[in-house]
């Protein structure tokens, strides 16, 4: 029988404690601002003897990727958490936990990346990983990363996926404040999750030995196996919804791809992603009652990118405004602004599209920019010109 | 000790058919560092990005006969680390017996382990793995083309450190990596040469049989990067060890100790018996270079000095 507790936690203290209950064999991480207490929860979890998990305190991100990577194809189920500079450090190893098939599981703080230095809250670190080839989700609340993180090792370890899965959420605004969350019961989460029984693990000896990371240039067959990889992110858009729907079933929370607020029949609408969706949807609701038909797409998961249902959200609509936490220097807009205006590229009827690059470092969202911004989707349904480019939102 | 007899009778790890060049060092090292790790416990192997990773793991084939990973250049260490504690945390999940026995190693060339992979050894070593670290030391980055590392001898030429009328092939002394991982006071440290199979091989076994980390750090040449004959690989690096270039030392829990054909300041052979056969110096030859050769003797013999102190001698 699940039984549930709630509980006022930070979004780490949350994720730590999925962590906890997933049971991970091996944990190899390395501090960094605000992902810290992640790391430092879980260490009181091995010095409390609440968990079996081989902590592996290493000198940098890049071995704490390097050793999730080894500890997964010896067939460990393995975590880690990092953020920012710590994410940037890994980047190689992202490309080599996805290509070697790895079902990794890491949660990241969302942060700002260098130069200047500044330890708030945007997506730049995330989105400079998202051709990496992991699986990508994005929490609102600190409610969502605990269970993101817990239907990221079901996805990740699915036989149709083993693919590497990074679970998000915003560094400080969502790491850091105190929220109010259900937990579940251990025993709830243990069956859930189940066992992990690799195929081709290093340490299995009732097999012939294996070796991994072999050389495939040469004429080889990395083409191949990237399509291969291009396969299987294809195949885990199923995988991720299905486990979304066993999860609510259990938890009694909803985890679509996407999340709409007022889309049945929403004339403007802001896309986000992240802690802002609660920015945003909290100005919706007073321009309903105002009568003017807004609404909110939350996107949850990143990658695999939702295209078909973001188009289907959105086709209804006059103007959208996407909002990027992120920039992506000399594009025509942020991350999010290209995958969703490619999504409408094949809809006969498209709405006006705006991007709104915000928050980045850290800058407030306030209530106020959410107004200016359903104020100028409003302008432009009643024929104003769109934006010939995107807009620095809030900027001073 | 294993004898030759033994050791002829284990089964080589790494299969031949591998596509490293004729006279590589590399393989002959990896091959007596597992011979001589004996069939006590199952091995694990990792290897860095490097001749030795191309070479042997080009798919759908693998020359490892024992379970195998490759990650990045600069990760070797880890990479296997993570392993070893997969390991620990499988048996902790009561999914390996608690009374297995395995043993995990990886290896790395010079470039990989006195360069870019570093930090990764220093931090493996540091927390205390149950590994071993096997470096197999040909003195530059020869899988891209005989590029100059911190390895590579004073004077010699590299791709990146060329001959000309401005330079005389590197100007800079190389790193005593050997050192570096023995001042992390693990239980066994030790630097062993091809030319010296029995030593190796029993340094190899000492470094298994630790409970922790431990590094060997392996004279391999390359025939192809240091311009000498394929069937001369064997004679070169004796002669490093001969000339002191390359002291046989081990270091066991903190007490330093020269181990076999003990080489000293007075029966060391000229530096240039060393340098002379080999084309990578041959400029150091030409007249106009004789203070360089001399500086090299020096340091040469400053090097054996300081292993001496340290070994009580």
């Amino acid at each position: 029988m699940a039984t549930q507790k709630t509980l006022a936690a930070t979004g780490n203290v949350l994720v730590a404690e999925a962590m906890r209950q997933c049971a991970p064999d091996v944990m190899a991480a390395y501090p960094i601002t605000p992902q810290t207490t992640i790391v430092e929860e879980f260490a009181k979890f091995v010095a409390q003897g609440r968990v079996h998990t081989e902590y592996v305190t290493v000198e940098s991100e890049h071995s704490a990727m390097s050793a999730c990577v080894g500890a997964s194809a010896a067939g460990a189920r393995v975590m880690t958490a990092t953020s920012s500079q710590g994410l940037a450090l890994m980047w190689e190893e992202l490309h080599i936990a996805s290509g070697m098939r790895l079902p990794i599981v890491m949660a990241n703080a969302n942060r700002a990346l260098s130069a200047p230095i500044n330890i708030h809250c945007d997506h730049s670190d995330v989105m400079g990983a998202r051709d990496t080839g992991w699986i990508i989700l994005f929490a609102e609340t600190a409610q969502e990363a605990y269970d993101n993180t817990i239907m990221s090792v079901r996805i990740a370890e699915h036989p149709d996926v083993l693919l590497p899965v990074m679970t998000t959420l915003d560094g400080f605004i969502t790491t850091h404040s105190i929220d109010r969350a259900q937990v579940m019961d251990d025993e709830t989460v243990a069956a859930f999750v189940g066992d992990y029984h690799p195929d081709l693990a290093l340490l299995d000896d009732t097999k012939p030995p294996v070796s991994h990371g072999n050389f495939a240039g040469l004429g080889g067959p990395y083409f191949e196996f990237k399509k291969a990889q291009r396969n299987a992110i294809d195949r885990s858009a199923a995988v991720i919804k299905s486990v979304g729907e066993e999860w609510s079933a259990i938890c009694e929370r909803p985890f679509g791809v996407i999340e709409g607020w007022g889309m049945e029949d929403a004339e403007l609408a802001i896309v986000a992603i992240g802690s802002t969706a609660g920015n945003a949807r909290h100005v919706a609701r007073e321009l309903r009652a105002q009568g003017v038909r807004v609404g909110v797409l939350k996107v949850r998961v990143f990658r695999p990118f939702p295209f078909a249902e973001i188009a289907d959200a959105l086709g209804g609509c006059k103007a959208v405004a996407v909002l990027d936490r992120s920039e992506s220097f000399g594009a025509e807009g942020g991350p999010l602004f290209l995958e969703v205006r490619s999504a409408l590229y094949d809809r006969a009827e498209r709405p006006a599209i705006v991007d709104y690059i915000y928050g980045l470092g850290g800058a407030d969202v306030k209530l106020e920019l959410m107004r200016r911004v359903f104020s100028d989707l409003s302008d432009i349904a009643d024929g104003a010109e769109v934006p010939g480019r995107l807009v620095y939102l809030g900027a001073r | 000790m294993a004898s030759i007899k033994e050791l002829s009778r284990r089964e080589d790890k790494l299969a031949g058919g591998h596509r490293l060049c004729a006279g590589c060092g590399a393989s002959i090292a990896v091959r007596q560092v597992l011979l001589g790790a004996g069939d006590d416990y199952q091995i694990v192997a990792g290897c860095a990005t490097g001749c030795l990773e191309v070479s042997t793991t080009i798919y759908p084939y693998s020359s490892w006969k024992v379970p195998f990973i490759h990650n990045a250049f600069e990760n070797s260490a880890a990479t296997i680390s993570g392993v070893e504690a997969a390991f620990k945390g499988l048996k902790a999940a009561g999914k390996i017996p608690g009374d297995k026995k395995m043993k995990f190693v990886a290896f790395g060339g010079d470039g990989g382990t006195y360069d870019i992979g570093l930090q990764s050894l220093s931090g493996a070593m540091e927390r205390g793995h149950d590994m071993v670290y096997v470096c197999y030391d040909n003195g530059a980055y020869m899988n891209t083309g005989i590029q100059r590392s911190s390895a590579t001898p004073k004077g010699a030429w590299a791709t990146t450190a060329e001959v000309g009328k401005a330079q005389q092939g590197k100007t800079q002394k190389r790193k005593d990596l050997t050192s570096i991982i023995a001042a992390h006071n693990i239980p066994y440290v030790a630097q062993g040469s091809i030319s010296e199979w029995k030593d190796l091989a029993a340094k190899a076994e000492k470094a298994f049989a630790v409970d922790g980390p431990a590094f060997l750090n392996v004279f391999a040449p390359c025939p192809r990067g240091w311009r000498i004959p394929y069937n001369q690989s064997v004679s070169i690096a004796s002669l490093a060890v001969k000339t002191g270039y390359w002291p046989l030392f081990e270091v066991v829990d903190g007490e330093w100790a020269m181990t076999t054909k003990r080489v000293t300041r007075e029966n060391r052979l000229p530096i240039e018996d060393f340098l002379k056969p080999q084309g990578r110096f041959k400029h150091l030859f030409r007249p106009g270079n004789e203070a360089l050769l001399v500086e090299i003797q020096a340091d040469v013999d400053r090097n054996l000095d300081y292993v001496m102190k340290r070994a009580g001698l």
